[in-house]
């Protein structure tokens, strides 16, 4: 046996396939630079307009679930770094967050700060890129260029942080691998000062091009009532005039102190979906600015009584419960009592809802870590909204779902 | 003029004389046009060499080409799935003759973490590669590095009539073989692919 | 700790006087109740209508190997009001041999490729669903991946290709 890629199953719609011979099918996909990662599309085209199209996904499905259940809590995080990869420090808290969910932990105040603002920077380079994308798609390249500019220095300030440019693996079961130092606090702040500017230049490239306008506006629409039938979340839903955002309606970390809006628009067309996510960007690094003048100062983990997170090394060196409780977590087959239970958690990732439903069976390896993807409902609208568009609206749908496979696929 | 002593040639500063071999790998390695493969996380590195603070251009590589009839190096970014490799197959034989493979980052080459049920564990084991990058992901200056070797070994082993790919022999199947001392190999008696390739490995692989 | 969602009392006492007594529990401020396959539907539909608008997932567990699992297959359907922000959380438990639940895509048209997704890793049976394909595996694969008898590493399908040698391109 051999395995060919998966044709479209024409079967179920053979009847209307004879009646709609005229139409050209166009294979668009799973190796196609305008998608940006690795999707299919068969589209069904009356010249140059869409008449249905029909997605394919699981070009790069890896059994990322299925891991979840070999690996322990804290291995899994360098798996959630692979998901979504344009904002994997957002998935690494996703992840982490469900964890202690489970767990029932209560994690100190400085974590909660630091976490927060580690996923805003990510909001902001996800953002980035997924606006920065939409304007190649439709032939800015310039602000692209502008776009991944800033990216590089989000990621130098994550190098500085953790040593990894961006497939961090920063957090842990109570707490993150590394504190906060000066010298990155310094960095966030310089990052603070200067990106508004950049962001600026980008809203006067793009925002009023006439070109891109006309590329975007009208394109692509979803209705609020769709939205929310379909599970939409995230900038998509909020482009639609949905006004649920899990960081104001289900307040974690420290986003309950935090003074911040939620970007809403109501057309929901692709336009609305850029400038949604233009706003968050500035949304976020007030964000960041207040959670960096307020870090609270103590401890970063969860203590060792807590038995998660790995003590400090001077806790190590000098305290027995340090020696203890670094030995339990080090060993293999020893690790941290979790309940027979199971439960779920979200956090408000870039892209949506990102949430985890973790079971947990007694030991620190879950029986079963199912992810919540964003990206695969968003997908799944991509039919709905390109219908009646024209061939060249395809990107710019595509581009402003902001699809990544490595989440849409697991 | 005198027969036995010959002319004494005068050439010009500006020419030099090599041979056709090494005129042409030279040609070939200075004008690489990469078809990015990009699956994964890897590809947004990818990204990130051609974009502005690495600048793949200073090494005569940038010309990212997305058809597979213009390329003639892909980079093969992220893990392959089996969904997807019949795709990476296709897209390889599409490209023209002399072609370079560089399987960027650990999936790519040994299926890195994801070693599941889904993730082909190395794309040599279907398709020939060049040049391995270890990472996860590979750092910018990584690949930049890679395609710097590579341009070594084409100006090194290139030959005109494309002599340094006929290699039969060194396409073993070692790859069975890894699987098979491994102690986490799968269980054969369940699987009847596993049992072929242990009896075709079994037997001494008789090449020219 | 995760902000505790209001509570869903009144939606549980609609439940109670339409199918009897149901089984609920509540765990770090997520209540849970457990609905029969047969009335699934008619549950649902019931929920839809009282404002739980959002399907936010659909997932399934496989409790082959789970201490004092009763059933095989429990389906998780996370629902929330989008109004009141109230979430609840349905388990649907069904068994083998066949296992099958009625679809809700009638109700959100979001759980069209939930549910695939959750036939072709589990191996459940949506009925009623307009297009139950495989989502993420080819279609000649015939293991749903997901259930616990499925080995990690696959059963040797991820390295049944022809291999291309320089010779052949």
């Amino acid at each position: 046996m051999s395995i060919a890629p998966a044709e479209f199953d024409a079967t179920s719609r053979d009847a209307a396939a004879r009646d709609e011979d005229y139409l050209w099918t166009l294979n668009f996909g799973p190796q196609h630079p305008a998608t940006h990662t690795t999707l299919r599309l068969v589209l069904k085209l009356e010249g140059e307009r869409v008449v249905d199209a029909m997605p394919e996904m699981g070009y790069l499905h890896s059994g990322f679930e299925k891991i979840g259940e070999h690996l322990t809590f804290n291995q899994y995080v360098t798996v959630t770094d692979r998901m979504n990869y344009i904002s994997p420090i957002a998935n690494n808290v996703a992840w982490h967050h469900a964890v202690e969910a489970l767990l029932g932990l209560e994690l100190t105040p400085r974590c909660k700060y630091i976490r927060t603002i580690v996923a805003e920077l990510a909001r902001i380079s996800d953002h980035l890129l997924s606006n920065g994308a939409v304007g190649l798609d439709t032939g800015a390249f310039t602000f692209f260029l502008y776009a991944f500019y800033q990216r590089e220095v989000i990621y130098d300030i994550f190098e500085t942080l953790c040593g990894a440019r961006f497939t961090n693996s920063y957090t842990r079961v109570g707490g993150v691998s590394q504190d906060f130092t000066p010298l990155v606090i310094e960095k966030i702040r310089t990052f603070v000062k200067t990106f508004p500017k950049t962001l600026d230049d980008m809203e006067r490239l793009l925002t009023r091009n006439r070109i891109f306008v006309d590329r975007t506006k009208g394109v692509g629409v979803l209705t609020k009532d769709e939205a929310i039938n379909r599970s939409a979340s995230g900038p998509v839903a909020r482009a639609s005039g949905v006004t649920r955002d899990l960081r104001k309606d289900e307040p974690y970390l420290a986003y309950g102190d935090l003074d911040f809006k939620i970007a809403c628009a109501s057309a929901g067309d692709c336009y609305a979906r850029y400038l949604v996510r233009m706003q968050e960007m500035r949304e976020s690094l007030k964000i960041v600015a207040q959670a960096l003048e307020h870090l609270p100062s103590g401890p970063v983990n969860v203590g060792s009584d807590q038995r998660t997170a790995l003590p400090t090394k001077q806790q190590v060196y000098s305290s027995i419960e340090g020696t203890i409780s670094h030995f339990e977590l080090s060993m293999a087959n020893r690790g941290f009592e979790v309940p027979f239970e199971e439960s779920y958690a979200a956090i408000e990732a870039p892209n949506g809802e990102l949430g985890f439903y973790i079971v947990g069976d007694g030991d620190d390896t879950a029986y079963r870590a199912r992810c919540r993807p964003p990206s695969v409902l968003h997908f799944a609208l991509f039919p709905f909204l390109i219908r009646g568009h024209t061939l060249s609206d395809v990107v710019a749908v595509l581009g402003s779902l902001n699809i990544i496979a490595a989440e849409l696929d697991r | 003029m005198a027969v036995d002593n010959g002319p004494k040639l005068e050439l010009p500063e500006n020419v030099f004389v090599s041979k056709l071999d090494e005129l042409a790998s030279w040609c070939r390695k200075n004008s690489l046009w990469p078809m990015p493969f990009a699956t994964a996380c890897c590809g947004i590195e990818l990204m990130a060499t051609g974009a502005a603070k690495h600048d793949l251009a200073r090494f005569g590589a940038e010309v990212f080409r997305f058809s597979p009839r213009q390329c003639d190096l892909m980079i093969v970014a992220g893990r392959v799935v089996m969904k997807m490799l019949p795709v990476l197959q296709r897209i390889w034989q599409q490209m023209h003759e002399p072609k370079w493979c560089i399987s960027m980052g650990a999936c790519a080459s040994t299926g890195g973490v994801f070693d599941t049920y889904a993730v082909v564990q190395g794309i040599d084991r279907f398709i020939p590669v060049d040049m391995y990058v270890p990472g996860c992901p590979p750092r910018p200056e990584q690949l930049i590095q890679a395609i710097i070797d590579l341009q070594d070994k084409i100006q090194r082993e290139g030959t005109i009539t494309g002599r340094e790919f006929d290699t039969a022999g060194r396409q073993a199947r070692k790859r069975a073989l890894v699987e098979i001392a491994s102690p986490l190999s799968l269980d054969a008696s369940r699987n009847p692919v596993l049992q072929r390739e242990l009896a075709a490995a079994a037997e001494p692989a008789v090449r020219s | 700790m995760p902000h505790t969602p209001p509570a869903v009392d009144d939606i549980l006492t609609a439940l109670v006087e339409r199918f009897g007594p149901v089984e609920s529990s509540v765990y770090r401020g997520q209540t849970r109740v457990v609905i029969a396959a047969e009335p699934a539907f008619e549950a649902f539909s019931l929920l839809h209508s009282r404002g739980f608008d959002l399907l936010v997932d659909v997932s399934c567990v496989d409790y082959l190997e789970y201490k004092g699992a009763k059933q095989r297959y429990g389906l998780v359907y996370l629902l929330a009001n989008t109004a009141t922000n109230q979430r609840l959380t349905v388990r649907v438990f069904v068994d083998d041999p066949e296992p099958a639940v009625p679809s809700v895509v009638p109700l959100w048209e979001g759980a069209n490729w939930l549910e695939r997704e959750v036939w072709d890793l589990f191996g459940i049976r949506f009925e009623g669903h307009p297009d139950l394909r495989r989502l993420v595996m080819p279609e000649e694969f015939t293991a749903h991946p997901l259930r616990k008898d499925y080995p990690l590493q696959g059963r040797g399908e991820r390295h049944n290709f022809p291999v291309i040698t320089r010779d052949h391109s």
